[in-house]
């Protein structure tokens, strides 16, 4: 509906005549459940995140450093060569500010989201994740940030172990 | 003119119950690795189109399409993903060639059940929301109602479909990747618990992991490539409608029409005796049955007698899922199709180990995509 159009034709379905039984209601929650295998690459990964440290792998052909991990180059089609730690600071490659969370409603704090080079992997490749200890105003493309990780106590390898990036001049 | 597109490299990886050290594209990059040096190309440069066989539920991805590239070598290449069996992506990767887009394909498919903690609810949620979901039972009923009405139809005896599974177990006993061999009596199989009557548990194909990768050529490139080339001269498809209710239980509609399309393509005029080997849905013991005469490979209610009379043995007239099959191997979900096509080739190579059989020319491989589908594929391969 909007400010011009109050009601639709035709006649309109109530949620009171859903729970009264007036129409046919199909409700089935499917629930599949996954354990997905991580493999190789992402285990290593998610390992070293617990240790507080970022792990890529290098393919000595084209010389790439690739974040996240995979024991196979893409462009190359071979196995790549050899892990590489790389670091916890970066440049926000790109970002977007969220207003609207996974339910559709309107979020009164903003989800910071952005895509993050990270140091030492070749250029353009990073990590997907989130912004903060930052105005959202003051957000950049090419602004540089460093990890905010969780406590080795409560790190448990995961993506998540890391809280988010903030930029670097507000330390 | 038959059909006339070769597979000129196979690769495989996995063939396990679980494959916990590897991600399922690390599973892929293995299987397309070794495809690749066995045709003898790089994927890089020379082909021109890949086809993925999978399903979302299955993967927990949704648009798992786009988590496919890498591992085949198809970043920036057109890719496609197929939700079916692999021997319709096979045929998509014929039709690529046969138009021109591509004179190397690729088709890949894989499963990786153990990712999956409750298959049962995905092919429970398979069934129509509005119609049949009322029946809270284990989706294997519909499998028990099929086998229930082909034995009435056909008076085939019951012990005939435990002999399915006894055969192709046993087979599966000198087959590397045969993960479920065993060598067990008929009395084991119609003892074993109930799964949804007739259809007993040992007579039902459990999943396995492995990803399975073809590289196909046209017959102009395939001379060039690799040097054990099979070629596929027919193919078909088909689909029957989801009405349980509505669709003939007893016989495998959609089976015998991809044989009929798959047939006429390779001028196949008298199937039951134009083969040599034959690698067929058996993911239910009954299946094999309900199949061989839908292919015309045994008369309406006869496979199970010639069955009995070692007719499919792995010495026998026609070898009848001499690999194991499914239920000797394990179902691979989308990649059962493929299994079948590679135990098949492996044989037509001569590559096929302790299961060789002497002098296989000919070849029939035919998949079913399971419950509660009725859809299937039929190829018709030759070396």
């Amino acid at each position: 509906m909007s400010q011009k159009i109050t009601s639709y034709p035709g006649h309109e379905i109530t949620p009171e005549d859903v729970k009264e039984g007036k129409y046919l209601d199909v409700v089935y929650k499917f629930e599949p459940k996954y354990s997905w295998a991580a493999g190789v690459a992402i285990s290593r990964f998610l390992a070293e995140l617990k240790e507080g440290r970022i792990i890529a792998r290098k393919c000595l052909n084209c010389e790439r450093i690739l974040v996240p991990p995979r024991m196979y180059c893409e462009r190359c089609f071979r196995p790549t060569d050899e892990w590489v730690r790389i670091k916890d600071t970066g440049t926000i490659n790109t970002y977007s500010i969220s207003h609207v969370g996974t339910d559709a409603r309107r979020l009164k704090t903003p989800i910071l989201v952005a895509v993050v080079d990270l140091d030492g992997a070749t250029p353009g490749m990073g990590i997907l994740h989130n912004l903060g200890e930052v105005e959202p105003s003051k957000i950049k493309v090419g602004m540089r940030v460093r990890a905010v990780w969780k406590s080795s106590s409560e790190r448990q390898g995961a993506i998540t172990d890391i809280r988010y990036f903030k930029p670097i001049g507000d330390e | 003119m038959p059909l006339r597109i070769g597979i000129v490299g196979v690769g495989y990886s996995g063939f396990d119950s679980m494959t916990p050290g590897l991600s399922t594209r690390e599973l892929m990059f293995e299987a397309a690795s070794r495809a690749y040096e066995d045709a003898g190309i790089d994927p890089r440069k020379d082909v021109h189109s890949f086809v993925c066989c999978t399903e979302d539920f299955w993967e927990g991805i949704s648009i798992t399409d786009e988590y496919m590239p890498d591992q085949l070598g198809a970043v920036l290449k057109p890719l496609c993903t197929i939700s079916s069996d692999g021997i319709v992506g096979l045929a998509t990767a014929c039709m690529h060639i046969m138009s021109g887009i591509a004179d190397v394909a690729v088709v890949e498919s894989h499963c990786k059940s153990s990712d999956v903690l409750n298959p049962d609810e995905i092919s429970s949620f398979a069934l129509d929301p509005i119609y049949d979901h009322h029946v809270n039972a284990d989706p294997r009923f519909v499998a028990g109602l099929e086998m229930a009405r082909y034995l009435k139809e056909t008076g085939t005896k019951r012990d005939y479909c435990a002999q399915v599974a006894v055969k192709n177990k046993k087979n599966a006993l000198l087959n590397p990747r045969g993960v479920h061999g065993a060598n067990l009596d008929k009395r084991a199989v119609l003892s074993s618990k109930i799964a949804a009557s007739p259809l007993t548990e040992l007579e039902v194909s459990k999943t396995i992991d492995a990803s399975i990768v073809f590289v196909l050529a046209s017959a102009q490139k395939a001379k060039k490539l690799g040097n054990h080339t099979v070629w596929i001269n027919g193919i078909g498809w088909s689909s029957d409608t989801p009405w349980i209710e509505d669709r003939d239980m007893a016989k495998a509609a959609y089976a015998e029409q991809s044989a009929a399309r798959a047939y006429k393509m390779a001028g196949v005029r008298n199937p039951a005796t134009y083969f040599d080997l034959a690698e067929i849905d058996d993911t239910y013991s009954y299946k094999e049955l309900q199949s061989l005469e839908a292919l015309k490979l045994a008369a309406k209610g006869k496979a199970g007698k010639m069955l009995e009379s070692g007719a499919f043995d792995i010495d026998g007239r026609l070898p009848v899922n001499a690999s194991g099959g499914s239920l000797g191997v394990g179902h691979l979900l989308e990649a059962t199709g493929l299994h079948r096509v590679l135990e098949a080739v492996l044989q037509l190579r001569g590559q096929a180990g302790r299961l060789q059989i002497p002098t296989v020319k000919k070849a029939l491989v035919q998949s079913w995509r399971g419950i509660p589908t009725a859809t299937g594929a039929v190829a018709v391969l030759g070396n």
